[in-house]
């Protein structure tokens, strides 16, 4: 049985005058333990479709079976318990608890599941050593990577034992190795069970999804199921410029370090730091439509 | 979600903007503190009102005759005399719920001493009426039976005529002074006591036997009390009874028809108190009201600062929405939040209220009473105003759509 079934999706944003059909009878069946990237330019759909899918919004019409669970008519606090259930979400920026511990942003959604405190703390470390950052767990957003950031924010999505895991452009604020770092940690989750749908401006990301679906004017215009590209093996073509460092070479230069600041203004300053080669990759795939 | 967890939450929201918590408590804890303030120095004032009362006699009565009428023109109480010497006995050993009577006739009179003079008010009476003004002599004696019969030369005084004639650490027992050129001796001092209830100096004041005062300084014993009667009912609680029973065998002696006005008047020491209370009664309910204005303009504040904090945490609490969180535990987290600064806020106004006060008690030597029933009051009224006024921002936060909370830049 599909994981997600959704059948002619309409959505309507009637804001007085003006009628927005954002999404035009949309149907979709999505098996549990894939990676689905939905691609579409804005405006197309892509982010209210990824809405619905992830119960924050309703559906004008149609109807978007859950697990079997007909969830569109579902009243705003059966929703909430719904993503808290089912849902893991990660955003472009992370949204993580300023001033708060790794640990304790990974617990969030426990705690409003009423998980006891014991067993949140059992349930988020585990949920941070499966993103690699149980050396960071106390660890304020503020002191860590952009990478690592969102590492945290996909530990408090899965946190919770969710079946479906969606991110809005994840890797949108990271750089290229770190993107493929993400969506490695992406492959494992889909290999745990986890079904994986994110929404990609970036074709490369998308190679390494089974099913690339693009979403234009409201309508799915193509649906392609294709073997991924492996992120693990990807990442080993790409040089890591702390093991450069470590082997003696020459220290990235602070004018490249200075540049990529610039181009993402929401990374930290400690964000790891590129190789020039990095960058230029980042800004030949990026700039491709 | 639990309620500690809730609390935990909030606490943790508050303790990320310790100064802007504080500031905003802070308005609380002035509103707070001045109503506690306010009350305890009001109660105080009452307390003092109802002791200086106590201190002239709370079971007391006052006996005066009726007004002059001649032609149209009514002079004032006392000024046609009525009361008869034997109105006075008949009032001390007729009435079975009083238990002393004494006259009180007054004048004022230069008094000299030692070279020194002095104005005063001097009054003829009898040992009843340091009993029922509850006035003890702190050295001397009273009046003695035969000193009373012959009218004897002596007198009893207050503190203040003491300071005035002979200095304030002597010893005038036994000294001589004149009264309007008449020598008199000095047998006895009264306690202090301080202001009184009319606000006069009470220890300002000669005392002499009630004869002694007819025969030398009215001039004449006459049949009629030239001044006024004052009397003890035996309790606080039959002073009314007193009252009573005194106008009904006053009436009776001077042979009053049912449709004739009184010739006298009787007033009652415990009605006055009374109605001095209620006029402090009144003050300190002004005051707390002023105070607890100022505890409103804190629920604003706090309002204020809870819309900005929900404004500023949008993105917070569509993230807490996005993954699970439902309306009711946005709202509660608010709320609470909201209590809590205003329940600390209640708790630190206390305190400062309480300090406060003591402070001007020592500073400026007022009374000050703080009640029980007041701090229970501010507590309360400060949760109500944390709720009600973090009702609004916390309706707004639980509101939100999600989806646009969670773009919200």
């Amino acid at each position: 049985m599909a994981l997600i079934e959704i059948n002619n999706l309409q959505k309507i944003y009637d804001s007085g005058e003006v009628q927005v059909r954002a999404l035009r009878g949309v149907s979709l069946a999505i098996e549990p333990g894939m990676l689905v990237a939905i691609m579409g330019t804005s405006g197309s759909g892509k982010s209210t479709l990824m809405n619905i899918l992830g119960c924050l919004d309703r559906p004008t019409s149609g109807t978007y079976l859950l697990d079997g669970t007909d969830v569109s008519k579902l009243s705003r606090d059966e929703l909430a318990d719904i993503r808290n259930r089912f849902i893991g979400f990660v955003f472009q920026n992370f949204n993580l608890l300023a001033r708060t511990s790794a640990q304790e942003n990974v617990e969030l959604p426990l705690v409003y599941a009423g998980v006891p405190r014991a067993e949140r703390h059992v349930r988020s470390r585990e949920a941070l050593i499966k993103v690699g950052l149980e050396k960071r767990m106390d660890h304020h957003p503020s002191q860590l990577s952009g990478g690592q950031q969102q590492r945290v924010a996909i530990a408090r999505a899965i946190a919770g034992k969710p079946r479906l895991l969606l991110a809005d452009e994840p890797t949108g604020n990271l750089d290229s190795r770190t993107s493929v770092e993400v969506m490695g940690i992406f492959q494992d989750l889909v290999k745990a069970g986890i079904t994986v749908v994110l929404v990609t401006h970036e074709p490369d990301i998308a190679e390494y999804a089974h099913r690339v679906i693009t979403v234009r004017d409201g309508h799915i215009c193509a649906d392609i199921t294709h073997e991924p590209l492996d992120a693990h093996e990807q990442l080993k073509l790409i040089p890591d410029p702390d093991e450069e460092l470590a082997k003696g070479g020459v220290p990235t230069s602070q004018k490249a370090k200075q540049a990529e600041q610039d181009a993402s203004p929401e990374a930290p300053a400690n964000a790891e730091a590129p190789s020039k080669a990095d960058a230029a990759d980042k800004a030949a795939t990026g700039s491709a439509p | 979600m639990n309620p500690l967890q809730i609390l935990i939450i909030a606490l943790r929201a508050l303790l990320l903007n310790k100064m802007r918590s504080f500031l905003t408590t802070l308005g609380i804890i002035i509103g707070v503190g001045a109503v506690i303030a306010m009350t305890a120095i009001g109660n105080g004032a009452q307390a003092q009102v109802e002791k200086s009362f106590e201190s002239m006699g709370s079971n007391m009565l006052m006996v005066r005759s009726g007004s002059s009428r001649s032609g149209g023109m009514r002079g004032g109480a006392g000024s046609q005399p009525t009361i008869t010497w034997g109105d006075l006995d008949a009032i001390k050993n007729e009435v079975p719920s009083v238990l002393y009577a004494a006259p009180s006739l007054s004048s004022s009179a230069q008094v000299m001493a030692e070279g020194q003079n002095w104005n005063t008010s001097i009054t003829g009476t009898t040992n009843d009426f340091f009993a029922i003004r509850n006035w003890p002599i702190v050295s001397g004696r009273q009046f003695e039976q035969n000193e009373m019969k012959s009218g004897a030369k002596v007198a009893i005084v207050g503190q203040t005529v003491v300071d005035n004639l002979f200095g304030p650490l002597s010893d005038p027992l036994g000294s001589q002074m004149r009264v309007s050129n008449i020598p008199f001796e000095i047998i006895g001092v009264l306690k202090k006591r301080g202001t009184g209830g009319g606000g006069q100096d009470q220890d300002d004041a000669i005392y002499i036997p009630e004869r002694t005062f007819r025969a030398k300084i009215q001039g004449g014993l006459g049949q009629f009390v030239r001044g006024m009667i004052f009397v003890g009912a035996t309790s606080k609680e039959t002073t009314s009874l007193a009252q009573q029973q005194i106008e009904e065998l006053l009436r009776e002696r001077h042979r009053l028809k049912a449709d004739q006005e009184d010739d006298f008047s009787v007033r009652n020491m415990a009605d006055m108190a009374e109605a001095m209370q209620q006029s402090t009664a009144t003050m300190t309910s002004l005051l707390a009201g002023i105070a607890l204005v100022s505890l409103l303009v804190g629920g604003i504040g706090i309002m204020n600062i809870m819309l900005v904090s929900v404004t500023e945490r949008t993105r917070e609490i569509g993230l807490r929405m996005a993954i699970g969180a439902k309306s009711f535990d946005i709202m509660t987290q608010f709320i609470v939040e909201a209590s809590v600064l205003s329940t600390i806020g209640g708790l630190l106004g206390i305190g400062s209220g309480i300090g406060i006060a003591k402070l001007i008690t020592h500073i400026f030597e007022w009374p000050m009473q703080v009640q029980p029933n007041i701090i229970l009051l501010a507590i309360g009224f400060s949760a109500v105003v944390g709720i009600g006024f973090g009702l609004w921002p916390a309706l707004k936060a639980s509101r939100l759509d999600p989806i646009q909370a969670l773009r919200y830049e």
